[in-house]
Order: C-alpha cells, then structure tokens, then sequence
C-alpha cells in the first residue's frame, strides 16, 4: 500500500501535464499563474494559524489540556476516540482554518506520523466545514423549513471520524 | 463562535498555570507557537504553490467535461427531481467536480449557482426541495481526489511521506459521503410518508 501511495502524486502530475500538452496548452504558464493563487492561500491562513497556535500552546504549556483530556476521556472512550483528538472534532464543524490550525497542531506536537497524528490529518481532510456551508447555501435560497438537512450532515461528519479513527487504530 | 472559545481557551489556561505553577511554560510556549507558525508557513507556501499551480492546468483542460459526462448518471440518481431542469445540473455537476479536484475556489460559486437554479423548479419556496438538501450534504462532506492542504502540511512537518495519508483520507471520506446520501435519502422519504 506504501508503494502506491508513493505512486498517486507522480503519475497524477505526469496524467495532467500529459493531458494539457495532447491539448495545446501553456502548461507552464497555466502552472505559473495557479502557483501564484497558493502564496494567497498560505498567507490567507498565516494570521488564523497564529491565533489558534498561541492558544492551543498556552492550552498545552499550562497542563489545562491534560486536565480535560482526563476528564474527557470518559466519554470519548465511548466512541473509541482519542481525547487528543476531541478538540479537532469539536472545532471542525465550525470553523475552516481553525479545524486546520489545530490539526496542524496536533501533528506537530504528536509528529505526522503518529497515529493521532494520521488521525488528526484524516479528519481535516475528509470533510468540509459543515455549518458554514449549510448557513452558506440556506442564505442563497429564501426557505423558512430546513427539513432538519443538519442531521444527515453530522451523522456523516460522525461516519467519517469514526472510520478515521478504526482505520487508522 | 471562536470569538468567545479562543478568548476564553487562553484566559482559561492562564489562571490554570498560575494554579499549577506552570506560569513559566506558559509565557515561554507564547513566543515559541509564533516561531512554529513561521517556519511551518514557509514550507507550506511550497507545497500549496505546487498545487494551486497544477489545478489551473486541470481546470483549462477538457479533463473536467470528460468528468462531467462520467458523472451524468450518478447525479441523475441523486438529484432525481432536478433531472429535467439542465441549468441545475449542469451547476451541479461543476460543482461535485470541483470538489473533486479541490478548487474550492469554483465549487463555491457553481453550489450557489445551482442553488438559485434549483430555486426556480422548487414547488414550494418556504421548505428546501430534495435536491437543495443533497447539494447541502454533499458539500458538507466534499470528495477531494488529492487532499492538497493535508499532504503540504505533512510535508512542511517532515512525515515519512506525505502523500501515504490519501489512502485512509478516501476510505473516511468515502464512508462519510456515502453514509450522508443514506440518510439524506432516509429524510427525504421520511418526510414524504408523513
């Protein structure tokens, strides 16, 4: 399984330049441009990742989190989760760059390799922002009744931290 | 919401130190987490770059019409009463492959896009129709092909090898889309019985 994911990022790179030549494109002025669009991303992030480090390292530094990870643990052990990882599941839903400032956290502290470190990368990537996107596309349309869309989306939000967690455990 | 979280976290760890005499940690991991930010968003500029450089080409390609066609029958099944009205599926399925490809910057609009379309076909304007409810799900749960921020993270943190998480990403995210399209599907029949 370690040899094909090793494979995935180069044969994807040489599929999409193989496509943009066959067709006639600039590729390495299209490469270029959308390259410029990822310093945007980064430095967009830059002020979300010092807000949510510097409390999370205050968090961490004053042993309050190893206090609540105790106390916590009673109920993630339900669920088979990591207590590391509840602070990730609880922010998720809510915020984008938060979620994805404290996974980057968490794999710092934990190393990327680890298992909560997989964990915490598994959860970032495998869902979106759920109540922003639920209020974002609700605003588009003049509905009253939002037939409990909510549900469906958190149960699924559930599904895949779970089998994040089983998978990767 | 992290505007009363993030104040509180902090204020709530500084009285916790003093409690536990930690104080000394605390005012030290203040400076040392801006140094972190620092060198982390130096080598994740890299990796986003990377990216962000390849998804243009994709995106000027015919790569994501060839999507379109492949997805036809499967959008079919899930937006079955917005089959007849092409505007919306059309947005629809721009806006599913754009998450496929992570160009959230495109997904976006086309999801509002299709929403609006959606919109005109809705019999009845004060609930959502049943496809407003999968669109709204599916964007929660998102497919994304490569999970670019991820791996650029895992990168700039110096894993073994970044891509290996892409495996277990697609398991849960594949768990997570299906489970959703389940019980959406179990809502919307659901409320029609009652």
């Amino acid at each position: 399984m370690n040899y094909i994911s090793t494979m995935i990022i180069p044969i994807i790179i040489s599929i999409i330049l193989l496509v943009g030549l066959k067709e006639k494109k600039k590729v390495y002025d299209l490469f270029i441009d959308g390259a410029k669009e990822g310093v945007k991303v980064t430095f967009r992030l830059f002020p979300t990742l010092i807000g949510i480090f510097l409390a999370i390292h205050m968090l961490r530094s004053s042993g309050l989190i190893d206090f609540l990870s105790n106390v916590l643990s009673n109920v993630t052990n339900l669920f088979n989760i990591p207590s590391e990882i509840l602070p990730l599941a609880i922010i998720k839903p809510i915020s984008g760059s938060g979620s994805m400032a404290i996974a980057t956290d968490i794999m710092a502290h934990f190393g990327p390799d680890s298992n909560i470190g997989m964990i915490a990368a598994t959860i970032m990537g495998s869902s979106e922002t759920t109540f922003y996107v639920i209020a974002l596309y609700m605003s588009v349309v003049k509905v009253k009744d939002s037939r409990k869309v909510v549900i469906p989306a958190i149960i699924a939000d559930l599904a895949s931290i779970i089998s994040a967690v089983i998978f990767l455990s | 919401m992290l505007n009363y979280i993030w104040p509180l976290i902090i204020l709530c760890s500084f009285i916790y130190a003093i409690i536990s005499g930690n104080i000394e940690n605390l005012n030290n991991s203040i400076f040392e987490s801006l140094e972190e930010v620092i060198t982390l968003s130096m080598t994740l500029v890299g990796t986003m770059c990377l990216w962000c450089g390849l998804m243009e080409i994709v995106k000027n390609t015919s790569i994501m019409d060839k999507m379109t066609r492949v997805l036809r029958p499967i959008l079919v099944w899930l937006f079955p009463d917005a089959k007849n009205n092409e505007e919306a599926m059309e947005n629809i399925s721009m806006n599913t492959i754009s998450n496929i490809f992570g160009l959230g910057n495109a997904a976006t609009p086309a999801g509002i896009k299709a929403m609006e379309s959606l919109d005109k076909s809705n019999m009845d304007k004060r609930k959502l129709s049943d496809s407003m409810m999968m669109l709204i799900v599916l964007n929660t749960t998102s497919i994304e092909l490569i999970p670019t921020t991820v791996i650029a993270i895992r990168a700039s943190l110096n894993a073994l090898n970044p891509a290996s998480i892409i495996i277990p990403i697609w398991i849960s995210t594949i768990i997570g889309t299906l489970t959703g399209i389940i019980s959406t599907k179990i809502l919307i029949k659901r409320s029609k019985n009652r």
